[in-house]
């Protein structure tokens, strides 16, 4: 059993249909219970529950504040390497962009970790483009140990692997995953993603579960919102944490919600557009259909707007972010995989969400090495 | 009255109030909490202790005066939370450790059975242990055993603020158990923390209660004396609660006539 034939099931139904056909006494009776269903999280989900959006605030707000207390989680993302053999349409780092492409050496990662633990920083997010040949397993296993050194908390965003694979890195002290699914819909996913190892839906789709498997501490999902419709891949995002909660307990399950944004290439159109509105809505239906979910929200957005919604449900941001190799320690010209919006650095984060009433955390995590 | 005192693994304690450091927006604030609940326990998650942090360490904000309480949130196993407690001990937390295994993190519940393990390897090794559990009389039995110093179950969910809903299971740990009972978790008002306190529980532990309260000092102070209040209430012996007026001997006055 996996995720899959859930999924499927969702990929077959008439979502839109069933979107369309929320009343708002199903928005209200959803809003009234203590242990949400799929159905009342769909509910929270559609048109019907726009004019709600406040209620739905404040119920958020309670719960996030309840289960997470006055604090935002800090880390950052180091990029290690920008090869990749993917041609995801709506990428940066696409194997088609003419971009120069890099991969650190073991001494300039250790300058790199360097630059950024000096921020105070001590949760990393390490990624790669999608080329095994290029970044493989070893490198990522070497890396991890050279960063394990600064961080107390190493996590990977890289291509989907076996659960052999997730069980070395956490050994080698790697305690939390990241996997996107961009799109959760099985007949888009070949469209957008048309050649390269990621093209393969189901291999991606069940390696969170790997990585639960293997071991991780942490994972965490999430869909590119405004490739598909994005209500249909927030109600299969939140489904699918949903399965990886029950079923693995003992991981703690995170989503990020992160939309499109530029980047160098063929101009792609989303299929939807995901307004502030939007994001709000789907971040407060999460919230109070899974209070102990983590919720991450990245440089990708605004500043006003991050500083809005962190009473809403958000409990872990990025900060002090570079999306080019070698960002933190190299000053020429680089390309990113995308452009952020939230330039600010880490002391400057701090100091806002201080200003805002809350505990920017920056070590939530000591490796258990062998005492 | 002689003067109330807690014993727990040798320490002598007037307060029968344990707090946290968790949740805070600010830790700058834990100095004045722990001053106005008059506290003299704080418990943090190691987790969370960086001691080469120079942009700020929980641990700088505790009083000195107050007996650490190092636990092992984010353990999953008895071995993790071992190697947690020797870990804190390594650091220079001292040789008390709150023990908590959890591997479900929807609910956070505790897993008795791996404490129990955990407990016995760390009572073992010298640590004065407190573990945190259900309000389970086996768990409790096997705890002792194990050699706990104190038994903690929890009152409702931790982080939940739902207040005693376990409240007849603590009542049998409270007449069962020979060591301290400190209602752990779940209480979000001060009435719930007086009331465990009334029942005969030994101390309280109390953190989101505080740490999310909009004036965090002030419900401290509130827990302090709710606490206070619930344990004078308690050895005082309060009188029978009667739902009825009662008329002297209505059954047996027959005897004492003529």
């Amino acid at each position: 059993m996996s995720f899959y034939p859930i999924c499927a099931e969702y990929n077959d139904a008439p979502l839109a249909e069933q979107f369309g056909s929320v009343t708002e006494h199903d928005v209200r009776r959803a809003l009234n219970k203590t242990t949400l269903k799929p159905e009342d999280f769909l509910a929270l989900l559609s048109p019907a529950a726009i004019p709600f959006l406040e209620e739905m605030a404040a119920k958020a707000s309670q719960l996030t504040l309840q289960h997470f207390g006055r604090t935002i989680q800090l880390f950052t993302p180091l990029y290690m390497a920008n090869f990749c053999t993917n041609r995801c349409v709506y990428c940066g780092f696409n194997t088609k962009n003419d971009i120069p492409r890099s991969q650190l050496e073991p001494e300039e990662l250790e300058e790199e970790a360097k630059a950024i633990a000096a921020t105070g920083l001590k949760h990393l997010l390490i990624l790669t483009g999608d080329a095994r040949a290029k970044s493989s397993p070893d490198y990522i296993k070497s890396s991890a140990k050279i960063l394990s050194k600064y961080f107390p908390s190493v996590s990977i965003e890289i291509y989907a692997m076996t659960e052999e694979e997730y069980s070395r890195l956490e050994k080698a002290g790697v305690d939390g995953m990241t996997m996107f699914q961009e799109t959760y819909n099985e007949k888009l996913y070949p469209e957008l993603h048309p050649a390269g190892p990621k093209n393969d839906y189901r291999f991606r789709l069940d390696a969170p579960e790997r990585a639960c498997k293997a071991g991780m501490r942490t994972v965490n999902i999430g869909a590119l919102l405004g490739l598909d419709e994005w209500r249909n891949d927030a109600l299969k995002t939140g489904i699918h944490a949903a399965y990886l909660q029950n079923k693995y307990p003992e991981v703690d399950i995170a989503v990020s919600l992160p939309r499109i944004r530029t980047h160098v290439g063929d101009a792609f159109e989303p299929k939807s557009l995901v307004n502030d509105q939007s994001l709000v809505q789907n971040m407060l239906a999460l919230r109070i259909f899974l209070p102990r979910c983590g919720i991450t929200i990245s440089t990708r957005e605004a500043p006003e707007f991050r500083e809005n919604i962190l009473p809403l449900g958000v409990t872990r941001m990025s900060a002090g972010v570079s999306t080019e190799v070698g960002g933190h320690t190299k000053d020429d010209e680089k390309v990113g995989q995308f452009d952020i919006s939230d330039e600010r650095s880490v002391e400057e984060m701090c100091q806002v969400l201080k200003n805002h009433g809350y505990q920017p955390v920056f070590k939530d995590w000591e490796p258990l090495g062998a005492v | 009255m002689n003067e109330d005192i807690l014993e727990i693994g040798g320490v002598k304690l007037n307060s029968r109030l344990l707090t946290g450091t968790g949740k805070y927006a600010d830790d700058s604030v834990i100095p004045d909490v722990c001053e106005a609940s008059g506290s003299q326990i704080i418990t943090v998650a190691l987790r969370r202790v960086d001691l080469e942090s120079d942009t700020g360490n929980v641990m700088d904000f505790i009083p000195e005066h107050m007996q650490l309480l190092p636990n092992t949130s984010g353990a999953r196993t008895a071995e993790e939370a071992v190697r947690i407690a020797r870990l804190a001990k390594a650091m220079g937390c001292g040789d008390w450790i709150k023990i908590e295994v959890i591997s479900d993190n929807k609910y956070l519940l505790p897993d008795g059975y791996e404490t129990a393990k955990a407990t016995e390897i760390l009572a073992k090794e010298g640590f004065t242990v407190l573990p945190y559990v259900n309000a389970d009389l086996y768990i409790a039995r096997s705890l002792v055993d194990a050699g706990a110093a104190a038994v903690m179950p929890l009152g409702a969910p931790i982080g939940t603020n739902r207040g005693l809903k376990t409240r007849e299971m603590i009542r049998i740990l409270i007449d069962e158990i020979n060591l301290p009972i400190i209602v752990d978790a779940g209480i979000g008002r001060p009435s719930e923390a007086c009331e465990a306190m009334e029942m005969g529980a030994d101390a309280c532990l109390v953190n989101t209660a505080i740490a999310t309260a909009t004036d965090p000092i002030m419900m401290a102070r509130a827990f302090g004396r709710a606490v206070k209040a619930g344990r004078e209430a308690y050895l005082s012996v309060p009188g029978a609660k009667h739902s009825h007026a009662k008329a002297s001997s209505p059954l047996t006055g027959f005897l004492h006539e003529g």
